[in-house]
Order: C-alpha cells, then sequence, then structure tokens
C-alpha cells in the first residue's frame, strides 16, 4: 500500500476475513479498495486526490449534489461488495486520513470501541421501511366529497370545506396509527430500530408525504421471515404505501457511542430525530 | 405496498444512511471532515439548493407571522 498517493478514503473497518474482494472493485475517485490490517481489524481503504478530498475541496464538493451522488454510490458499492464476504462496520461518508499510519493510528485508538461495535452487527443486516400517505387516494369514500358542482351558497362552501378537512385528520390519524403499529411490530422482530427522519419530498420525488423512516437490525438469518412480515402489510390501509429497501449493511446501528443508551420500550415518537431506540437483545 | 428491488438505490436513503449513520471517527490525525455537524449544515444547504431548482409540488405555508404583516381590514 506503500506506493499509494493521496490521502485515505476509509469506507469500513471489519474484522479479518478469507474471502478476495472482487477483482474489478472500484471504489471513491475511481481506485481499488484495498485491505490495510492492523491486528484484529482490517480497515477497507482507498487512495483519493488531494485536490477533491482535502478539507476544503471535500467541503465545496459536499454542497454539489451529483458529487455527493457518485461519492456516495461509489462508497455503498464497496460497503455492498464487503456485505457479500462479512458483516462491516461502515465509516460515516468522506472519513478521511493523511496516510496509512492515521488510519493504523485510529484502528489502534478506538481498537476496543470499534470491535464492541463489530460484535453487535456482527451476522445482522439492516433492512429500511418507509410508510407513505397519500391524502387524495386514502380518503375513504363519502358522499360529501362527491359533489362537483359548485356549492349554492357560502354556507355549503364551509360546509364542504369543513368536511374536507376533518377527512384529512382522520387520514393522518389513520396513518399515524398504522405507522405505530407496524413500527411496533416489526421491533419485536429487530434486535434495534432506529426512527430517521421523515424524508424531503423534495429530495426524494417519492409520491406521498413520509410518515415513517425507520431502520432495523435484523439476523440475516431471520432477514427472510423479516421481509415477509412487511410484505403482509401491503393491503392493510388504502392509500398507504409501505416501501422496503434492503438488506444494507448495518449503517444506521454503526455508532460508537450512543447505542443501548435509551431505554428499550422502542417507542414511536417522531420526534425521536434518529435517535437510537431500544436495546440490543440478544 | 411496493418491495423495492435493489435495482437503484434512491439517493435520499443513501444519504440517511451515509450521512446520518456509520461510524464517526473523529482523531486529530483525521482531517475532521467526518464531523456530524458540518455534514449536516451542508445538507442542509444542498436541499435548499435542490428547492430552489425543483418548485414545490404544493403552495409553500405561509410563515406564521406574514398575517400580521398585511394591513387591517377595518
Amino acid at each position: 500500500m506503500s506506493d499509494m498517493s493521496g490521502l485515505r478514503y476509509v469506507y469500513a473497518v471489519c474484522r479479518p476475513f478469507e474471502a478476495p474482494l472482487q477483482a474489478e472493485l472500484t471504489g471513491v475517485a475511481g481506485n481499488p479498495p484495498k485491505l490495510l490490517r492492523h491486528g484484529d481489524l482490517v480497515a477497507v481503504v482507498s487512495a483519493v486526490p488531494e485536490g477533491d478530498f482535502a478539507e476544503e475541496p471535500l467541503r465545496r464538493h459536499l454542497e454539489d449534489l451529483d458529487w455527493l451522488s457518485d461519492t456516495a454510490r461509489a462508497h455503498e458499492k464497496v460497503i455492498a461488495a464487503l456485505t457479500t464476504v462479512t458483516s462491516p462496520l461502515p465509516l460515516r461518508l468522506a472519513t478521511v486520513f493523511r496516510d496509512d499510519s492515521g488510519v493504523r493510528t485510529m484502528m489502534e485508538d478506538e481498537g476496543e470501541r470499534l470491535h464492541t461495535a463489530l460484535e453487535r452487527i456482527a451476522g445482522r443486516v439492516e433492512w429500511g421501511v418507509k410508510v407513505y400517505v397519500d391524502p387524495e387516494k386514502s380518503a375513504p369514500q363519502s358522499p360529501a366529497a362527491e359533489p362537483k358542482a359548485k356549492p349554492a351558497t357560502g354556507r355549503d362552501y364551509l360546509r364542504r370545506k369543513r368536511a374536507e378537512h376533518e377527512r384529512q385528520e382522520t387520514t393522518w390519524e389513520r396513518a399515524e396509527n398504522f405507522a405505530r403499529r407496524l413500527h411496533e411490530h416489526l421491533s419485536r422482530h429487530a434486535q434495534a430500530t432506529r426512527l430517521h427522519p421523515p424524508q424531503n419530498p423534495v429530495l426524494s420525488r417519492a409520491p406521498g408525504r413520509n410518515v415513517l423512516n425507520a431502520a432495523y437490525l435484523v439476523d440475516r438469518s431471520h432477514s427472510e421471515e423479516f421481509v415477509e412480515l412487511v410484505d403482509r402489510t401491503k393491503d392493510e390501509e388504502p392509500g398507504l404505501r409501505v416501501e422496503l429497501t434492503g438488506p444494507w449493511a448495518a449503517y444506521s446501528f454503526s455508532s460508537l457511542d450512543d447505542y443501548g443508551q435509551r431505554a428499550a420500550e422502542g417507542e414511536y415518537d417522531q420526534g425521536a430525530r434518529g435517535a437510537y431506540e431500544g436495546e440490543d437483545r440478544r | 405496498m411496493t418491495v423495492v428491488e435493489r435495482r437503484e438505490i434512491a439517493l435520499v436513503d443513501l444519504l440517511d444512511r451515509l450521512l446520518a449513520g456509520g461510524v464517526v471517527i473523529t482523531g486529530d490525525i483525521t482531517l475532521r471532515i467526518a464531523d456530524v455537524d458540518l455534514v449536516r449544515i451542508d445538507l442542509n444547504a444542498l436541499i435548499s439548493s435542490v428547492n430552489k431548482q425543483v418548485p414545490s409540488p404544493w403552495p409553500e405555508t405561509l410563515p406564521e407571522d406574514l398575517p400580521r404583516a398585511l394591513p387591517e381590514v377595518s
């Protein structure tokens, strides 16, 4: 690795593994990822040019959606490849060190906490579950919704407006109850859960409003079962859409610090933006 | 329900994980660019720049203090 020039981009830290990485695999900036072993840990790194990844250019790049998108996809490609051979502990996007020795020092200093985190996610994957509501489609058919003719009087108009408003209220309530029930149900089949903030519809371009954006840490061996659980919610509520993504590497469960600090209730709370819920129930 | 297959991962799903997940390492030998707050600020800047380019599909809600600025109807 001493022949690599430039900075070091670190994708993940893993336990040592036997299987080779795909020969053709390239990472961020088009360079192939290499394994850098230090004790019982392996960092997956690739060389990146200083002109793009030093602090200043990186700060600029992070505000460029195309650059961010390419970099995020390249990062995920490496993590996805690792996921086929081990349970990698992914690092935050754009974690860069000056050189190999910087990466080794990090593994030395953080060794114990990295091992703890690796143990927590060993043999597990993350599944993402989102619930969307489309108020138009989910509104139950009521006579008040049908007349399209102009209201005859101001009072008619107000009455119609109020009926519309009440219908929307019910829709949100229904959506929220459904999301809460689904989250509680799925939490019982996961080792840990995490709620991400609902997604910005402008960025996601997804129709409807995102009311649940959750991540579940699930044993690989129970994943099929978990997917079936989600699949069974398919026709439960008209107008609500459930989306499943994964399996992901355990991105949402990789914190070295605040994991398991919260009580194990796993209570659904839209205010708990990105906070860990529940403890590891091994 | 739509079970999304892994054809193309949506960028937002990826960013949820890459910008809010993953191990944050801040040692003094790092360039300190994995700093959470920095990334969060940049993402906000990003979202607002996207918002400017793509008009919102529904009318913006008025800021709460706006009605007070309107002339009073006597």
